[in-house]
């Protein structure tokens, strides 16, 4: 990893950088050591929650409880934990494969997540030296569980609306908190509360506040439609008393917490996401070889193989894209000093860096284990609406993702809007690159496409970088700073560059594998690049001519239309051909297999 | 106390199996240490725990075995050895492997050897006592709990359901069955110490061994699988008929009576 050190690419630059296979981090890069614990934490899930989980899911939290206490003597709570505090402090890949693998246990993963990151990161990053010392080795062994309570019953997505308030005692010592907090995650039993309040009704402020803190309390458990194994309460603040040492960072910057956290909150979101979909594929394949219909298992018939292969090939281009923002944290928090890593600005620097990385893996893999949680159910027939299955509680479980830690529409607001900030303060030459295809495009002479392996997928890879930035260029220019009424157009651009993100993450992962490994040992990461890039381009296409009719009328449409026509030129590849193939291998292996 | 762990990889209990050319495909395979001799990985660390003393575990085998060893190591064993033979044998059975094993252990003091009481892919059940009677000491087989007392050490041996109570002395050799145990998670700071603990790489080589004194004494024929099982029958009709029925198929078509 040293080399790669050095490179430091800016969040965004995907869309205007041209990467080799060495320039990301892919699971093909795993150690031994991240193996092993990505296994004990399967084990775990396996051996210690899931016997469990029918206990869980019937809110016998008492179980939570020990279980995270469980799951802390394995050194499963301490990865993001530093050492000095009595975590482990290992690597981002290590603690993405812990959430990678918690995922299986659908509400617990929630419970386990809601405590190692919402709950414990906020004073991991952002904490003082003393609040550090009093909570994180205790938050690490699982002796305290931590919750996290920004959301209100009206304000949600729009946080800084929170109308929860704190107000300095007339001695001085304690801030007196006052509000509800909903739908707040490990509720029954946390010890610790990450709480955002505003400090006179004006300072949005973040606090540490202790469940046996005077004037805090719970309301009654919510009875949701899935994650039922989770607490989910309101807490009630009612002139709490919070000791002033318990302010977490600077009075009136609670939003840099707040925003950085959620940025976290929605990689790791991203990582469980891919985790889920692993287990729904393996559930849906080990049921079709199984049942049998027309004398035939059913797995040989050629629409359940379409099935599988579309999900297996959207799981892959999720995992390549998770797990190399993975490793774009892992490069930028990896070349901080020991001393900007004691430092929260430096580290919130850091990782509002990838923030627009985190905003798309998150709606791209959610969006990916709601469809593989559906497909899954939709295999098992009438089967998979009966409880006894697995998969039920998976479709069930699976909804939420879609919806916390920003829903996916906000989080597809907060791209283009984010990309193009990034350009106006030319942090990214997007506008420039915007400019320049203009005339490209004038000049622009058909291409032969070679044959090689991923070469047809580097060449649609292109182009479709060059179809996002016309059409966000085309946007941009038409609408200027009224753009962000625009949402159905910047919905679309969402779609289009974390399509480009997915696409190329596949592509450079496969590329990296081949090279190290050869062709035939990787067959099936070609295959399934092959169909995800086809398809991912056909999607863009479809966007961007809805943008650019929307944009545009007359001639300067037909003007645009035949840009883009120049732009989508190609030979499309038998996705029907290839989907059989890739089925062919996961039928036979009964699991996700690259 | 020295304590020594004999350990195998083996094929994942969930990975399929399949055979081409008379031999088990291992490409892409997932290997695991074998299950049984987790129990004893699991047992020799407690008894450690308990008494004092290292645990060191040693495997025959390639390159990849050091993953299972560092598994190993992760549980809590002290040391791991590997005795590397893919560069000097073809092949090998239970007589190569318990040949190996004595010329490991000559000159070394082990109080207690532990391993499983088969592994769970050839499942011959041989090399443990095979190699304690080698060394000149003592075995007990299938072994469902271990307590030592000075030199002295008390079993429940497990007898096909039933229990045998044995009691021997040190040093000996002991294959375990599952009940021994519940073997622990490699937690994360173990294995993160697990990269820092000590790996031996021997080759037959320096055990002044060559090839011809570990030829195999047994020849593997023919490597099949089981036949696949057939959808079963229901039988209908009153019972007096169904029986009928049933004796006649299991005499004709079946002729097993």
């Amino acid at each position: 990893m040293s080399e790669t050190k050095e490179k430091l690419f800016k969040g965004g630059a995907f869309l205007v950088e041209d990467l080799s296979g060495d320039d990301v981090i892919t699971p093909e890069d795993f150690t031994d050591e991240h193996k092993m614990i990505a296994k004990t934490t399967e084990d775990f899930v396996v051996g210690e929650v899931l016997p469990l989980v029918d206990k869980l899911e019937n809110h016998e939290f008492e179980h939570s409880v020990d279980l995270l206490k469980k799951a802390g003597e394995l050194g499963l709570l301490g990865a993001d934990v530093p050492e000095e505090y009595d975590g482990l402090g290992l690597d981002k890949i290590s603690s993405s494969l812990i959430t990678e693998k918690f995922a299986r246990a659908g509400g617990f993963s929630i419970t386990h997540g809601a405590h190692v990151g919402i709950g414990s990161l906020p004073i991991v990053f952002f904490g003082d030296e003393a609040q550090k010392k009093k909570y994180l080795p205790k938050l690490a062994t699982g002796e305290l569980i931590a919750a996290y309570a920004l959301t209100e019953p009206g304000s949600g997505s729009d946080a800084l609306g929170a109308k929860a308030t704190a107000k300095l005692n007339d001695a001085g010592t304690h801030y007196l908190l006052n509000g509800e907090k909903q739908w707040i995650t490990n509720s029954a039993f946390a010890d610790v509360f990450i709480v955002y309040a505003k400090i006179d009704g004006e300072h949005f402020s973040a606090f540490i506040v202790e469940r046996d803190f005077p004037g805090v309390s719970t309301g009654p458990e919510e009875k949701k439609m899935g994650i039922k194994s989770s607490s989910t309460r309101t807490l009630v603040l009612e002139d709490a008393e919070v000791p002033v040492e318990n302010l977490l960072g600077e009075k009136g910057k609670g939003h840099k917490i707040a925003f950085n956290i959620l940025n976290v909150g929605r990689y790791k979101l991203a990582i469980g996401g891919v985790g889920g979909a692993k287990r729904g594929l393996e559930l849906a394949v080990k049921y079709v070889n199984e049942r049998k219909q027309f004398g035939t298992a059913i797995s040989s018939f050629r629409l359940t193989q379409e099935k599988l292969a579309t999900m297996a090939a959207s799981i892959y281009a999720n995992e390549s894209a998770v797990y190399r923002t993975v490793g774009l944290f892992e490069q930028r928090m990896g070349a901080l000093t020991d001393e900007q890593l004691k430092d929260g600005r430096e580290i919130a620097k850091a990782i509002a860096e990838y923030q627009i990385e985190c905003s798309m893996n998150k709606y791209m893999a959610t969006e990916c284990l709601d469809f593989v949680a559906d497909e899954a159910v939709q295999l098992h027939g009438g089967y998979g609406f009966m409880q006894e299955y697995e998969v039920e509680r998976m479709y069930r479980d699976s909804r939420i993702n879609r919806i916390f830690e920003g829903t996916n529409e906000i989080n597809r607001l907060l791209v283009p809007g984010t990309l193009l900030k990034k350009a106006m303060k030319g942090e990214l030459p997007l506008l420039q690159k915007a400019q320049g295809l203009q005339e490209e495009l004038m000049m622009m002479m058909p291409e032969e496409v070679g044959t090689e392996p991923l070469e047809q997928e580097k060449y649609l890879l292109r182009h479709a970088k060059k179809i996002v930035l016309l059409g966000a260029g085309l946007a941009a220019q038409k609408y200027m700073q009224k753009l962000e009424q625009e949402q159905e157009i910047l919905a679309n651009l969402a779609d289009m560059a974390a399509e480009v993100y997915n696409m190329e993450s596949a592509v450079l992962r496969t590329e990296k594998a081949i090279s190290a490994s050869g062709l035939e040992k990787n067959n099936q990461k070609l295959l399934y690049t092959e169909v995800y890039v086809q398809e991912a381009f056909n999607r863009i296409e479809a966007a961007a001519k809805e943008i650019l009719i929307a944009v545009e009328a007359g001639d300067n449409l037909r003007m645009m239309l035949s840009s883009l026509r120049k732009l989508t030129r190609h030979t499309p590849i038998n996705v029907i051909a290839k989907k059989r193939e890739i089925a062919k291998a996961i039928i036979s292996e009964e699991k996700y297999i690259v | 106390m020295n304590i020594y762990v004999l350990l195998k990889k083996t094929f994942d209990t969930e990975e399929k199996i399949a055979v081409s050319n008379g031999h088990i495909e291992e490409d892409g395979a997932e290997f695991i240490i074998n299950p049984y001799d987790e129990y004893a990985v699991e047992e020799a660390i407690k008894q450690r725990d308990e008494h004092g003393g290292e645990v060191t575990v040693v495997t025959i085998g390639d390159e990849d075995s050091e993953k299972q060893l560092r598994t190993a190591l992760a549980m809590g064993a002290d040391k791991a050895v590997l005795i590397n033979t893919e560069d000097d044998l073809e092949e090998g059975d239970q007589f190569t492997t318990a040949k190996i094993l004595e010329a490991f252990f000559d000159g070394k003091d082990a109080d207690l050897i532990l391993a499983g009481n088969v592994a769970i892919d050839e499942a011959s059940g041989q090399v443990g006592p095979r190699l304690a009677e080698r060394l000149g000491i003592p075995y007990v087989t299938t072994i469902t709990s271990l307590t030592i007392d000075g030199e002295k050490i008390f079993l429940d041996k497990d007898v096909e359901g039933d229990v045998e109570k044995v009691e021997a002395s040190l040093p000996i050799l002991v294959t375990c069955q599952q009940g021994l145990n519940e073997p622990r998670y490699p937690s994360l700071p173990g294995i993160m110490k697990a990269k820092k603990k000590p790996l031996e790489e021997l080759e037959i080589d320096d055990l002044d061994l060559d090839e011809d004194d570990l030829a195999p004494k047994t020849k593997t024929l023919d490597i099949f699988l089981p036949a696949e099982k057939e959808a079963g029958r229901v039988l209908e009709g009153d019972i007096g008929d169904q029986v009928k029925e049933l004796v006649s198929l299991l005499k004709n078509e079946a002729k097993v009576l």
